[in-house]
C-alpha cells in the first residue's frame, strides 16, 4: 500500500505513509540482516493503524476535496470494469462529434441490463488532453441524451456516474449551446420513464455534472465533493483569491455527508479506509451494492410513480423562510 | 514617517447602480448624454445607439403589464442561509443589507398579470438583488410560478436577469436548476406555453436550465448570454474572444435565440405570441 500511495502523497497522509516507509525498511532490514524484528513492526503496524484512522475520520472538507481529484482515484471506466459483466461503448451525439469527455454504453450488471453514462478522466498527460480533463462539451451532454433516450425507449435503467471538475468553457461549447445542452438534459431527465441512479465517484462540479445528475437516487462516496462551484472557483470570485479555496470548501460544504445533512444526496457510499484509490476493487464494490440494492427497489415502481417521485424529490430541495 | 499613511479609509469605488443619479446620464455604449427624463421616455434605450440599458424588474413590469394587472404572490419568501456562510463576511449580513438597498425581498418577482388583456404568469429576475443569481427562493418562486401557470392553464413567461445560481448556498441553488427544470417539463406535458426572456446578462445556471428551455426565445439586443462567463473562457482557452462573442445577435446566429426583440415592441410583440398559441383552429 506504501508503495501505492507513494506515486502520489498528499500532505495529510504524509505521517502514515512515513510510517509505512518505516516498517518496509525494517521488514528488509531484518531479512538481510536475519535479525528478528517482529515485534517492533507489529507494534508499528498497529500505531500505523491507530494514526490512519485519526487521520482519516477527521478529514476536513478542503482533505477529502483532495481526495475527491487524487490521481489515483478510480474513474468511471474503473467502475464498469469492475462492476459489470458487459459492457458496449456507444458513441457520438448523431449531430456533431463524440465527446470523449463523457463515456455512455449498454452494460449488464448482475440481473440488469442497463446503461451507464459518466464523464472520464484521464490518467497520464495524453489520456487528460484525450478526455479533456473530464469537462464535456455540449455534444458530451448530447450524446447522454441520446443514450438516455435508448434507455427509455428499451425500457433500461439509467446509472450515471458523475466525475467532472466542470462542463468546458470553451468558444465552440458557447457556440454549439452548452448551457442548451445542460438545460435539455435536466428537463429531460425529471421525465425520463425509467429508474435513474446518479453516483457521484470523485468530482460534482455544477452544471457539468448535473448534466447528467437527474434521477431518483443521488448517491455520493464518502470522499467526492458536489457543489454550485469549486472552491477555487468560489474563493476567486467572493474572496477575489483562488488561494482561499480550503475556506470556500467549508463554507460551501461540499462533501457527501453535507450534501446528506441538506436533504440533497440518499446515500453516503463508504470508501476504504484512507479513500478508494487505496482498493480500487473495495471501492468498486461498494458502489456496485449500492447501485444494485437502490435499483431492486427502483425497478418496482411504476413509471408513472417513478416519475411523480422524482419531480416532488426536486421540489423539495431548498431551504427558504416565508 | 507616518505621514506617508493615509489616514483615512482606503478609496472606495463608488457603488454601481442600476441607473445613476442626476439629471443627465451618460451611455455606456455611446456616450451620448442623454436627459433623465428623455431617456426614461424611451423605455431607457439609448436614443443614438439603441443600447439598452440594465433595468429592473419594476421597469419591466410597468413596460409589459398593462395598467394596475401585475399581482405579484409569494412576495414574501426570503432566504434562510441554510450552510451558515460566511467569506468575509457574512451572508445574512449581505442579504439584510442587500433588501434594505434595493427594497425588494429576493432576485425574482412572481406574478400574475395581463398583456394586452393577455393572462399570464411572469417571473422577472432582477440583477440588481445579489446580481440576480439564483439561490433556494429564487428556484422555489420560480417553481411555484410554473405550478401557478399549470393551474390557472395561463402562459409563463420568465424574465431572465442573472449572473448565475448564487454561491451562498451553495448545492442548494445547484439543485434550483433541476427543480425549476422538472417543473417546466410538467408544463411543457401540459402544453401550456413558456415564454423565455432573455436580457443583459443571462449566465451560469440560469441560462442552463429555465432561460434555455422556453418554447420562444426572446432575447433583448446586445445581451450578453451564456454559460460560461467571457472572463473563465478567456482564462481558460488564454485568448481573446471574437467581437460580439455570447451576444443575443451571436446566439440568434448560432440557433439560440428565436427573435431578437427591441425593447420598445417588447410588449406588443409578447403579446402577439400569446394570442397565436391562445388562438384555437
Amino acid at each position: 500500500m506504501a508503495l501505492k500511495t507513494h506515486k502520489f502523497v498528499l500532505d495529510f497522509e504524509k505521517p502514515v505513509v512515513e510510517l509505512e516507509d518505516k516498517i518496509i525498511e525494517m521488514r528488509e532490514y531484518a531479512q538481510s540482516a536475519g535479525v528478528e524484528l517482529e515485534d517492533d513492526i507489529r507494534r508499528l503496524e498497529k500505531k500505523a493503524g491507530l494514526l490512519r484512522k485519526q487521520i482519516y475520520t477527521n478529514l476536513n472538507r478542503w482533505q477529502r476535496y483532495q481526495l475527491a481529484k487524487h490521481p489515483l482515484r478510480p474513474y468511471t471506466l474503473d467502475y464498469i470494469s469492475a462492476s459489470t459483466s458487459y459492457f458496449e461503448e456507444m458513441h457520438g451525439d448523431r449531430f456533431f462529434a463524440d465527446d470523449k469527455a463523457i463515456v455512455a454504453g449498454f452494460a449488464q450488471m448482475e440481473e440488469f441490463s442497463l446503461v451507464i453514462i459518466g464523464q472520464q478522466k484521464g490518467r497520464d498527460t495524453k489520456q487528460k488532453l484525450h478526455r479533456n480533463f473530464a469537462m464535456a462539451n455540449p455534444e458530451g451532454y448530447r450524446k447522454a441524451m441520446r443514450i438516455m433516450e435508448l434507455a427509455a425507449k428499451f425500457n433500461k435503467p439509467v446509472v450515471t456516474l458523475i466525475d467532472t471538475p466542470g462542463a468546458y468553457p470553451g468558444i465552440g461549447a458557447e457556440e454549439r449551446g452548452q448551457a442548451q445542452a445542460i438545460a435539455h438534459n435536466l428537463f429531460q431527465m425529471s421525465h425520463l420513464p425509467v429508474p435513474i441512479i446518479n453516483v457521484i465517484i470523485g468530482e460534482g462540479a455544477s452544471g457539468g455534472a448535473l448534466g447528467i445528475g437527474v434521477g431518483d437516487r443521488i448517491l455520493m462516496m464518502e470522499n467526492s465533493w458536489y457543489s454550485v462551484i469549486s472552491p477555487e472557483g468560489c474563493a476567486a470570485i467572493l474572496w477575489k483569491d483562488a488561494a482561499y479555496a480550503p475556506q470556500a470548501a467549508e463554507a460551501m460544504k461540499i462533501t457527501a455527508k453535507d450534501a446528506k445533512d441538506l436533504g440533497i444526496v440518499d446515500e453516503v457510499i463508504k470508501e476504504p479506509e484512507g479513500g478508494a484509490h487505496l482498493d480500487m476493487a473495495e471501492a468498486a464494490g461498494y458502489v456496485k451494492d449500492a447501485i444494485l440494492r437502490n435499483l431492486r427497489e427502483l425497478i418496482k415502481i411504476p413509471a408513472d410513480d417513478l416519475i411523480e417521485q422524482r419531480i416532488e424529490k426536486f421540489s423539495n430541495m431548498g431551504e427558504w423562510k416565508e | 514617517m507616518d505621514w506617508f499613511k493615509r489616514k483615512k479609509e482606503a478609496l472606495k469605488p463608488a457603488d454601481k447602480k442600476e441607473l445613476p443619479d442626476g439629471l443627465w446620464i451618460k451611455c455606456e455604449s455611446c456616450g451620448e448624454i442623454i436627459y433623465k427624463k428623455e431617456l426614461e421616455k424611451r423605455l431607457y434605450v439609448c436614443p443614438k445607439c439603441d443600447y439598452h440599458f440594465r433595468i429592473g424588474s419594476e421597469q419591466y413590469i410597468d413596460l409589459l403589464f398593462d395598467k394596475d394587472t401585475f399581482e405579484e404572490f409569494n412576495a414574501n419568501i426570503t432566504a434562510a442561509d441554510p450552510l451558515n456562510f460566511k467569506d468575509s463576511k457574512k451572508y445574512s449580513d449581505k442579504y439584510k443589507a442587500t433588501v434594505k438597498k434595493t427594497g425588494m425581498n429576493e432576485a425574482v418577482v412572481t406574478g400574475t398579470g395581463k398583456i394586452e388583456k393577455n393572462n399570464v404568469v411572469m417571473a422577472l429576475m432582477d440583477f440588481k438583488f445579489l446580481g440576480g443569481s439564483m439561490g433556494s427562493v429564487v428556484g422555489e418562486k420560480i417553481s411555484r410560478a410554473a405550478d401557478k401557470a399549470l393551474e390557472t392553464k395561463s402562459p409563463l413567461i420568465i424574465l431572465s436577469s442573472s449572473g448565475g445560481a448564487r454561491m451562498h448556498e451553495g448545492i442548494l441553488s445547484l439543485m434550483q436548476m433541476a427543480k425549476t427544470s422538472a417543473k417546466l417539463a410538467r408544463l411543457a406535458k401540459n402544453h401550456i406555453p413558456y415564454i423565455s426572456l432573455l436580457t443583459n446578462p443571462t449566465t451560469g445556471g440560469t441560462t442552463a436550465s429555465y432561460a434555455m428551455l422556453g418554447d420562444v426565445h426572446i432575447a433583448e439586443p446586445g445581451a450578453l448570454i451564456g454559460f460560461a462567463g467571457p472572463r473563465v473562457i478567456k482564462q481558460t482557452i488564454g485568448q481573446d474572444l471574437p467581437p460580439g462573442f455570447q451576444r443575443s445577435e451571436f446566439l440568434q446566429e448560432h440557433g439560440f435565440v428565436d427573435i431578437i426583440v427591441h425593447r420598445h415592441e417588447l410588449k406588443q410583440r409578447i403579446a402577439k405570441l400569446l394570442e397565436f398559441f391562445a388562438h384555437t383552429n
